[in-house]
């Protein structure tokens, strides 16, 4: 087992473009940590990166406290689990397993038990003498994580692993998956590993920290509680949770938010000194309520349409023409779904949750 | 029934008019196409006088002296030694042919090195070149190394990878089958020649199989190369033997020419059928699921 740690990492691909931009992070020894971002962050780049298949243009990368810049794959004591599984298809799921072994040249006694090992773990033992085309989604990908751990890598890395699967099969696939790391630690062998993923769900459910990247730079890396609690920047805030955070321009003036009309006092306390004028408003729609709440404040409203979604209603309204969306448990929220569109209502905003970011490209956040 | 349901009942692309005729039609065309060939297998039964008198395929009466005389031959030798000598240079040609082609393919397909555009661009050219520009310098080439009356012109070539058809048409396949296979392999522990002997080699053994084919089938018909290389005749192939048979007497025995002429084409069909399954059967089969 081992740390991984990256120093001021680069990535320039030969025609300019430079993809990732020094970046700096240290994954603790067993630690679960998921680089998430959207299409085009340079998530999967950082990951192949580590993996040794994609060069590294500047920086240094240590794997258990060894540079391995120049170090081949086979050399960096990882093991990774693809996108599209990559099972070989000439192979059995028991050749796929102890390939690795194999070409490492380890008894074959040792080989059967690892392979069997691991096939017990992931439930699979009926599927050893099957071809790659005959298993489903489901189980290919299972077969693709059980090629990773038969290795005993020092470092797992997953590569979106879920997202050929359907919904259903995915949260299943999360919580094995998460189970795995798990009884990993409690046999004594904790598994660092680095997974990646555009998914917020996963990144929060499975991350015991998440490193959030946009267009190759770290946004901000901190426990899924903490991301979402105390978002660095509104691109944080806007990425982490979902239904998104509602994030509107303002102005602030003399200690109070002024928009679409309405002024909204600041609890002071909340956040550090902010300059006077136009800043970004931020609140998560869980923190908008019909019924007041400690330290909301009353704003008029006009209803624009909702969306029932079991438990609870996503209500959609404009502020003085400032949309914003909401989450009301449905108890209350059923009524709004009758109301016709237009109807005026009165929300109660909780604005000692709120977030201020400042009103540019990077829009830091303004918390004390 | 409603007409709809009717339509339903049918098969894709069936138009509801009589089948029978299309088939008639099909089987015309395809009766006109096999005409030669069945004449001549038909004409391999028949005497020498016979062959010219009639015109319908069938034998008046079925007679196997052609195939006896014909395998004879005029020469010392029969057609055994000559089917022999084709297989001496088919083999080990196809050998080497596959085995060139695809390192080359594979360097090709997969390494970053310098000049690769240009050297790809001037191999893809030397398609276009005419084979028979090349003849005279190659035969110089051949009679200065000792190698004329060999097979050596006819076999060492192929070790270079010189025909490109077949590399090129392997770097197209390799270029079609994702690379997460090999990185999958990469992170396992292979070197690069570890990854082309049980990675590569298998996923393209489909277009493997087209190389061996279409290289049998080429090299069991040249009759240019064996004609410009080989002067005894212990050393010809069937080709020339063929050949050879036509014009050694005054009268040709056109019987026995053509009895052998069949038996000529029984390797390459025999081997055009054996691999028939795998040209269908590809790519579909990898590992890679959307």
């Amino acid at each position: 087992m081992a740390a991984v740690s990256l120093r001021k990492v680069e990535k320039t691909y030969p025609n300019g473009f430079k993809a990732v931009h020094g970046v700096d992070l240290d994954v603790r020894d067993g630690e679960f940590m998921v680089f998430v971002g959207p299409s085009g962050c340079a998530k999967s780049t950082l990951l192949r990166m580590v993996a040794g298949l994609e060069s590294i243009s500047g920086g240094e990368l240590h794997i258990g406290g060894r540079t391995v810049n120049d170090l081949p794959p086979k050399a960096r004591g990882i093991a990774m689990v693809f996108q599209n599984y990559a099972l070989y298809p000439h192979m059995t799921v028991y050749d796929n397993l102890a390939f690795g072994l194999k070409l490492a040249k380890t008894p074959k006694a040792e080989l059967d038990q690892r392979v069997r090992h691991a096939a017990t773990l992931l439930e699979m033992e009926h599927l050893l003498a099957r071809y790659p085309k005959q298993l489903s989604g489901g189980q290919a990908q299972r077969v693709a994580v059980g090629r990773a751990i038969v290795k005993k890598p020092d470092v797992f890395l997953f590569d979106e692993p879920l997202s050929n699967l359907d919904a259903k099969l995915r949260a299943a696939m999360r919580v094995r998956l998460t189970e795995l790391h798990r009884a990993l630690r409690e046999a004594g062998q904790p598994a660092t590993t680095i997974y990646v993923t555009h998914d917020q769900t996963e990144a929060m459910t499975m991350g015991e920290r998440i490193c959030v990247l946009k267009a190759g730079v770290i946004q901000q890396v901190d426990t899924p509680t903490a991301l979402y609690d105390r978002p660095a920047n509104a691109f944080v805030a806007s990425f982490i949770g979902s239904p998104e955070m509602n994030i509107v321009k303002a102005e602030l003036r003399d200690g109070s938010l002024v928009l679409g009309g309405v002024s909204l006092p600041l609890p002071a306390a909340r956040f550090g000194p902010v300059p006077q004028g136009p800043v970004q408003f931020g609140l998560r729609p869980e923190h908008i309520s019909l019924q007041p709440r400690a330290g909301s404040i009353a704003v008029q409203a006009t209803l624009k349409f909702c969306e029932h979604m079991g438990a609870e209603v996503f209500t959609y309204f404009d502020v003085g023409g400032v949309p914003f969306s909401a989450r009301i448990p449905a108890e209350e929220g059923t009524a709004l779904t009758t109301l016709p569109r237009g109807s005026a209502l009165t929300f109660h905003f909780q604005m000692n949750q709120a977030h201020l970011f400042a009103d540019d490209d990077v829009g830091l956040s303004f918390l004390a | 029934m409603s007409a709809a349901a009717e339509m339903n009942e049918r098969a894709v692309g069936d138009d509801g008019r009589t089948p029978w005729l299309r088939y008639l039609m099909l089987a015309a065309t395809a009766i006109v196409m096999l005409y030669p060939l069945l004449w001549l297998i038909g004409a391999s039964f028949k005497s020498n006088s016979e062959i010219f008198t009639s015109a319908g395929f069938w034998p008046s009466k079925f007679s196997f002296d052609a195939y006896a005389k014909g395998w004879k031959t005029s020469t010392e030798y029969t057609f055994a030694t000559y089917f022999l000598n084709s297989f001496l240079i088919t083999i080990p040609r196809i050998i080497v042919t596959v085995i060139s082609c695809v390192l080359v393919a594979y360097a090709f397909a997969r390494f970053e090195f310098w000049g690769k555009k240009i050297l790809f661009s001037i191999m893809v050219g030397t398609m276009m070149l005419p084979l028979i520009v090349l003849r005279l310098p190659q035969y110089l080439v051949f009679r200065e190394l000792g190698w004329l009356d060999s097979y050596l012109p006819l076999i060492v070539p192929s070790a270079f990878a010189t025909d490109t058809f077949f590399v090129f048409m392997l770097v197209q396949f390799l270029r079609g089958i994702p690379r997460d296979m090999e990185e999958a392999a990469l992170i396992d522990g292979c070197n690069a020649l570890q990854l082309l002997w049980h990675i590569i080699v298998p996923l393209l053994k489909p277009a493997i199989i087209s190389v061996i084919v279409f290289q049998f089938i080429w090299t069991m018909n040249d009759f240019m190369g064996p004609l410009i290389y080989l002067s005894s005749v212990e050393n010809y192939p069937v080709s020339l033997a063929l050949k050879m048979s036509i014009g050694a007497t005054e009268e040709v025995e056109w019987a026995n020419v053509i009895a052998i002429s069949v038996v000529a084409l029984i390797p390459s069909v025999a081997v055009f059928f054996a691999a028939q399954k795998h040209f269908i059967e590809g790519a579909t089969s990898s590992g890679v699921k959307g």
